[in-house]
């Protein structure tokens, strides 16, 4: 049997309207033989752990672009671990350097710049998800 | 990595979700793995109310299913939706996107987060499932994650497709209860007449009812089933499918659309038709499984050293192609039955 293509959620935490950046990772990923449960906008931690759960996703990718970064993303890894869940948590937008250290410590796989090509884009994803399984 | 098959179902029965979620991939990825599950739970499955929802992309029918979900929920059914989108053909990957209108009932996040555990089992399971190109797959995934909610315990159990390609009609006119949205201003009614949804629908949803043009859309259906009248087809089943009018996105007749949904489960109850339908949905996928066989196995045989033999006999003038693949279909069909 062919391996499963890989499923990943992708949404936004909060209040941060901006929709661009996650739309075009959505296609990037789509356009590497994934399947993406999108989410979009307005989502909470609950609602995205439920969607991991019913969808048995691999990966859970998050679009972040404001400052925000540094409380919503761990917190999601927290609520991911605490629902007894390993799915790999992914960051996209723009994280500045010095936050690199603290969010791989805080559990985050991986974190993507607004400058990833599609190609680094999907690698990462894939990665991310081939060290979890 | 894999739990038992059953001990997950055994989960899956007691409401929890991530069991199910992972049987579901099961499901989707076929093989022997499916096939146990399929076993498994036959006996259990039987009694869900079967919706198929269909109507050309952005017609709404995300919106709506979200709507009826959500008041089936608040009213303490428990129903699951299975929401089916194409595959890029060319990469195989797929944007899944009909969650994100299903599932987002307002206060719905809310009433999570006080207590995800307890709100959540209340919530509709929604299971997006992706065609994965190949057709085959779909025809036989689709059905069993059917039965797997119903057997479960979910029901209603909302199947959503876009209305092109066999499968997909197939899938929907094998429910019990076939959904077909319309809107106004997109031809939708010559599309679907075409498609050849008309004749499978058990009840139209004219939705974006808020937008002009409605009113035609419901006049251009009710002349169809005028035609469907004169040609007999609702005298010989007594039925004939209602047309609702619906403004999903605000709210407005998706409460019509389930008590119409309701009434035509039971007409089929009252005039034994659902178990017809049932043994129906049955048959499409025992057929459907028939097919799949035949194919990996003649995929075998194309690859055998005999297959290749027969056929490269036709690069040279001594075999024509009709009789090769008589010879392969013999091969095909009358392999020795296997000792015990
Ligand atoms: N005006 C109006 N727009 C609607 C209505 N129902 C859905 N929509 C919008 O139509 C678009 C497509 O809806 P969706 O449910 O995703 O359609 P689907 O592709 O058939 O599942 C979305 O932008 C919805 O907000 C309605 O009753 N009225
Ligand atoms: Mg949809």
């Amino acid at each position: 049997m062919a391996d499963a293509p890989i499923r990943i959620i992708l949404a936004k935490l909060g209040l941060d309207g901006h929709d661009r950046g996650i739309k075009v990772v959505a296609r990037i990923l789509r356009d590497s033989g994934m399947e993406v449960i999108y989410l979009g906008l307005r989502q909470t931690t609950d609602t995205i752990i439920s969607a991991a759960e019913e969808e048995d996703v691999d990966a859970i990718g998050l679009s972040m672009h404001n400052a925000s970064h540094m409380t919503l993303a761990p917190a999601m890894v927290e609520a991911v671990r605490a629902a007894g869940l390993e799915t790999p948590v992914i960051v996209g937008g723009i994280v500045p350097d010095e936050d690199l250290e603290p969010l791989a410590a805080a559990g985050v796989a991986a974190v993507l710049g607004p400058g990833s090509s599609a190609e680094e884009v999907a690698a990462t994803v894939r990665q991310a998800v081939n060290t979890n399984r | 990595m894999t739990a038992n098959i059953s001990d997950l179902y055994a989960q899956a029965r007691k409401g929890e979700r991530r069991p199910l979620g992972r049987l579901l991939s099961i499901v989707e990825r076929g093989g022997p793995d499916a096939d146990e599950l399929s076993a498994l739970i036959h006996a259990d499955a039987g009694s869900a109310h079967i919706i198929g929802v269909t109507g050309s992309p952005g017609s709404g029918k995300s919106t709506l299913v979200g709507q009826l979900v959500s008041d089936l929920a608040a009213s303490g059914n428990k129903p699951a939706v299975l929401a089916v989108d194409p595959s890029s053909p060319l990469t195989g990957g797929a944007i899944l996107g009909d969650r994100v209108r299903i599932d987002r009932e307002p206060g719905g996040a809310a009433a999570r987060s006080a207590d995800r555990t307890t709100a959540q089992k209340h919530a509709p399971f929604v299971r997006s499932m992706a065609t994965r190109g190949h057709s085959g797959g779909l025809a036989l995934a689709v059905p069993l994650a059917v039965r797997l909610f119903d057997a479960v315990g979910y029901d209603p159990v909302i199947i959503e497709t876009v209305g092109v390609g066999q499968v997909e009609v197939d899938v929907v006119s094998a429910a019990d209860t076939a959904v077909v949205v319309m809107t106004p201003g997109m031809g939708d009614s010559v599309q679907a007449n075409k498609a050849g949804l008309l004749e499978v629908a058990d009840l139209f949803v004219v939705n974006k009812a808020d937008r002009p043009g409605a009113e035609d859309v419901r006049r251009d259906l009710d002349l169809m089933l005028d035609l469907s009248h004169m040609t007999g087809q609702e005298s010989s089943t007594g039925y004939r499918p209602p047309i609702v009018m619906a403004s999903a996105l605000h709210g407005d007749g998706t409460s019509n659309v389930w008590q119409a949904a309701v009434a035509h489960r039971g007409h089929l109850d009252a005039t034994e038709q659902r178990v017809s339908r049932r043994n129906y949905r049955l048959q499409t996928e025992i057929r459907a499984r028939v097919e799949h066989g035949l194919l990996l196995a003649a995929d075998a045989l194309f690859e055998s050293a005999h297959g290749r033999t027969v056929i490269s006999r036709t690069e040279h003038a001594d075999l024509a192609p009709n009789d090769a693949s008589q010879e392969l279909l013999n091969l095909l069909l009358n392999q020795p039955e296997e000792s015990p």
